[in-house]
């Protein structure tokens, strides 16, 4: 599960980047679309992001900057196939589970060498497992966030859900569970998993932020904060041919225009965060190509159940039913987004199909306030976030969009907006009656969204079930296909979930949006992804 | 002299104390907790607290200002909360590109404003004069990350004379000596870099001399207009000397005080960066970094940078102070 304040306030960039396999046209953009001339220069790549990286070790990064990038010089075991919701190999070359679900084999690729040129094997990944999950461990420095509220806690604690690791062979390890957990693939997946050279940790004493050393096609060079990160090819990664390009550097721009000048200038040959009012003048522009990563985020509108009136489900549904959200898509987000209808984006595999969205309909929503005892509306207030988020590009006027939808039924509510920190803060503090928020997370595994989201025990404070919704019903069905290993039975208890919660109604899911990326129209093969893995 | 520098330095005590209490107290008022923005929403209360507690902010308010104030006193600025860098060395690069383009700005600015005021205080009431103070007035009023982003379309997109953002090319690595990349590139006997760096300073320069042109063109205006009704200058004038001489040799070193104070002042401004030019251009300066501290909720940084901010500021008006003597003999430091 993925989580991290930072992951909230830098999703400006949910995606990962499979630049392994891009080629471009080396430092002079060439006016031919499509094919470049062999200048015989080496072939630089640079990108430009929208923020700097925070920390270069995989383990304790939650920004999609920093796993961006470090996608690009670490592996993991598993991973998911080019813009697609499917695992597939990457460190582990095969992988059963045991009948129960309780233990997971994995067989580890042969010949594989780390950067520094020591070798990757089954006591490399014993050891980064190891520094990762014992806080006793002396490499164990930093909070390690993400694997504690991936796997329930570190190795002392009673929660976690993982026994113990275990070496079989030199290229096998066995990873023994507690209880069966259907997410352990995906989680392994994501960059935070990424394993590190056992000699780079011992030499750095665990502090691996600035020196990260993996076994990618990437090998790091430099970080000047603030400014630009340089990675270089390694010549000895283990597919041949790749990868393509000789340097790959991401040079910090904050401003989204000045950073799409630089691209249309040649100063750069890809950037992220494009404004999506931008999209169309990028479609039209013959020497730029534009990037639609398929959408595996969420927009919605949390309501406080715990206050009155929004503890009553029928105002609830009138409020779900007040909202025209195709209006909003038309005039704010440029056709880069589709309605939500739960949580789930449609292209994940859990998404309940067959669950049909609230009607706009205003007469019936009135109804329903009446007979929750507001036959006049009541007044209430809208918070706002002061900040584009992927999921909210204009979050102010799309309060206003929403304020005048709730207008219509009698809902007069005040938009209220503060500084950014405050604002998640005091909303996890569960200060709001309504607000605005959204979530990108790092895997397609559905617990990603539903559990975080709607799960019970994420209602207290500091919460991220912002609606603080508590449905017991719902609780056991989103334990039970934690646990369930066989995917279309999991993908059942989902769907169970997803319909009581469309009925509860405890938020209006509104939008899952397509963050979109611009490239030089000489960049070749290259796969925007909504997850951080690096891939080919 | 020196006894006038001591004291005004002895000054600056007091006020970087003040402003130590002002910056202390804004920014734990603010909410949002720097431990909760490093581990993120999803990490536990425990260790949040553990964190708070290795961070020192467990404690009370006034236990934390002293420790701080400590620390100072002892010339450690301390170290980020974030990222665990010594302060002194990560704000050096950044400091050091900040005053480079203030210094290059400022020199634009300096020798377009005073020409421009010097040209419009000549030929007062005239379509030049008239033109000027226009142009002057636009030049305040014009919002910089516009202009900024204007220039870029025009210089970069369309013509594709000068580079659109950044320090250097992102694909040259410069080896830095004194931070101050023009020095660095020579230093280094790299003409080509040299070229690269002078060619991405440009249009930031520009975009940050607007203002501080503009304010210094209508100072000069000023105070030369004051200094040109002054019997000396119509002596000079009846000794048959050539206007230039005149306007450049006799009235703008009397009228020069005035201006120099605007200078100081705006290079103070300057120096503490820019945020948004630096933002759009690209330019890794002390504002962004200051920024990003704050966004960060990382109290050190925010607090010792501001604090050496404070202290440039007060140091560059001591200096345009000392240089008045110069311009007016009549001032002595007693």
């Amino acid at each position: 599960m993925r989580k991290t304040a930072s992951k909230w306030t830098a999703a400006a960039l949910a995606f990962g980047l499979l630049l392994a396999g891009c080629s471009s046209g080396g430092n002079t953009p060439s006016g031919a679309a499509g094919e470049k001339a062999d200048t015989g220069k080496p072939k630089d790549f640079v990108m430009g992001i929208a923020a700097d990286a925070v920390t270069l070790d995989p383990s304790l990064q939650s920004d999609l900057v920093s796993i961006t990038i470090t996608s690009e010089i670490y592996e993991t075991l598993v991973r998911y196939k080019a813009g697609s919701s499917e695992l597939e190999s990457d460190l582990a070359t095969s992988w059963e589970a045991s009948p129960d679900g309780l233990s997971w084999t994995f067989h580890l690729a042969k010949d594989v060498k780390f950067h520094d040129g020591t070798p990757f094997n089954a006591d490399a990944f014993i050891f980064n497992f190891e520094r990762w999950w014992d806080e006793k461990n002396p490499y164990h420095k930093g909070d390690f966030s993400p694997f504690q509220a991936d796997f329930g806690g570190f190795k002392d604690s009673e929660t976690c859900v993982v026994k113990d690791v275990q070496k079989i062979d030199d290229d096998t390890v066995q990873i023994n569970l507690k209880q069966p957990f259907s997410p352990l693939l995906a989680i392994l997946s994501q960059t935070e998993y990424g394993i590190a050279s056992p000699e780079a940790i011992k030499k750095h004493n665990g502090d691996i932020l600035k020196t990260p050393v993996g076994t990618g096609a990437f090998k790091f060079v430099s970080w000047t904060p603030g400014d630009k990160i340089v990675l270089e090819k390694n010549q000895d990664y283990r597919q041949p041919g790749m990868p393509k390009l000789d340097k790959l550097i991401f040079q910090v721009i904050k401003d989204n225009t000045a950073r799409l000048n630089a691209l249309r200038a040649g100063q750069i040959d890809l950037m992220d965060g494009l404004s999506p009012s931008d999209a169309a003048s990028v479609k039209s522009d013959a020497k730029l190509q534009l990037y639609e990563t398929p959408s595996n985020n969420v927009g919605y509108l949390a309501m406080n159940n715990l206050k009155p009136p929004f503890d009553n489900p029928k105002v609830r549904q009138a409020i779900n039913m007040a909202i025209d959200k195709q209006a909003l898509i038309d005039a704010y987000y440029y056709g880069l987004a589709e309605p939500a209808v739960t949580v789930l984006p449609s292209k994940n595999w859990a998404f309940h199909t067959d669950l049909n969205d609230y009607e706009v309909n205003v007469e019936k929503a009135k109804e329903l306030l009446k007979e929750a005892g507001y036959p006049n509306g009541f007044s209430t207030e809208l918070w706002a976030m002061p900040v584009a988020r992927p999921y909210m590009p204009q979050p102010e006027q799309i309060a206003t969009v929403l304020q005048a939808d709730l207008k219509k039924i009698g809902i007069d509510a005040k938009i209220v907006t503060m500084d950014w920190a405050t604002y998640t803060q005091k909303m996890k503090n569960g200060e709001h009656t309504m607000g605005l928020m959204g979530w990108a997370p790092g895997t397609w595994d559905p617990s990603n969204l539903l559990y975080t989201l709607l799960h019970s025990s994420n209602a207290k404070p500091p919460a991220l079930n912002l609606s603080f919704y508590k449905n017991p019903q719902v609780d056991t069905l989103l334990e039970n296909a934690l646990k369930e290993t066989d995917q279309t039975k999991a993908a059942e208890l989902y769907k169970q979930a997803q319909q009581i919660i469309h009925d509860d109604a405890p938020m209006v899911p509104l939008v899952h949006t397509k963050p979109v990326l611009a490239g030089a129209s000489y960049v070749k093969d290259f796969v925007p992804s909504p997850v951080g893995t690096p891939q080919f | 002299m020196l006894k006038y520098v001591l004291q005004r330095m002895g000054h600056l005590i007091p006020v970087l104390f003040g402003m130590s209490i002002i910056v202390f107290s804004i920014i734990h008022a603010i909410p949002g907790d720097p431990a909760e923005v490093i581990l993120g929403q999803r990490a536990d209360p425990e260790a949040i607290k553990t964190l708070r507690a290795q961070l020192g902010l467990d404690q009370p308010l006034h236990v934390q200002y002293f420790h701080f104030l400590e620390r100072i006193l002892q010339g450690d600025l301390g170290t980020s909360m974030v990222t665990k860098q010594p302060i002194v060395e990560e704000m050096v690069p950044y400091l050091a590109a900040t005053a480079e383009l203030a210094i290059f700005s400022m020199i634009i600015a300096v020798i377009f404003g005073v020409n421009l005021g010097i040209l419009s205080a000549w030929r007062r009431n005239t379509w030049l004069d008239n033109g000027a103070m226009a142009l002057a007035l636009v030049g305040v009023s014009m919002p910089i990350f516009w202009l900024g982003l204007v220039e870029q379309w025009l210089f970069s997109v369309k013509l594709d004379w000068l580079p659109v953002l950044g320090r250097a090319d992102v694909r040259d690595t410069i080896t830095p000596i004194t931070h101050f990349y023009l020095i660095d590139t020579l230093l280094a006997g790299n003409t080509g870099q040299f070229w690269s760096v002078l060619k991405h300073i440009i249009l930031p320069g520009i975009a940050l001399a607007t203002i501080p042109t503009a304010i210094i063109a209508r100072m000069t205006r000023a105070s030369m207009l004051e200094v040109l009704k002054h019997e000396y200058i119509r002596t000079a004038r009846a000794k048959g000397l050539h206007d230039f001489f005149v306007v450049y040799k006799h009235a703008l070193k009397n009228a020069f005080a005035p201006v120099l104070t605007v200078i100081g002042l705006q290079l103070g401004t300057l120096l503490g960066g820019a945020v948004l030019t630096e933002t759009i251009f690209g330019w890794p300066g002390v504002g962004l970094y200051l920024f990003n501290a704050i966004g960060a909720r990382d109290y050190a940084v925010i607090q010792s940078g501001i604090l050496v901010l404070a202290t440039i500021y007060i140091v560059v008006n001591l200096i345009v102070d000392l240089l008045y003597a110069y311009f007016d003999p009549r001032i002595q430091y007693k």
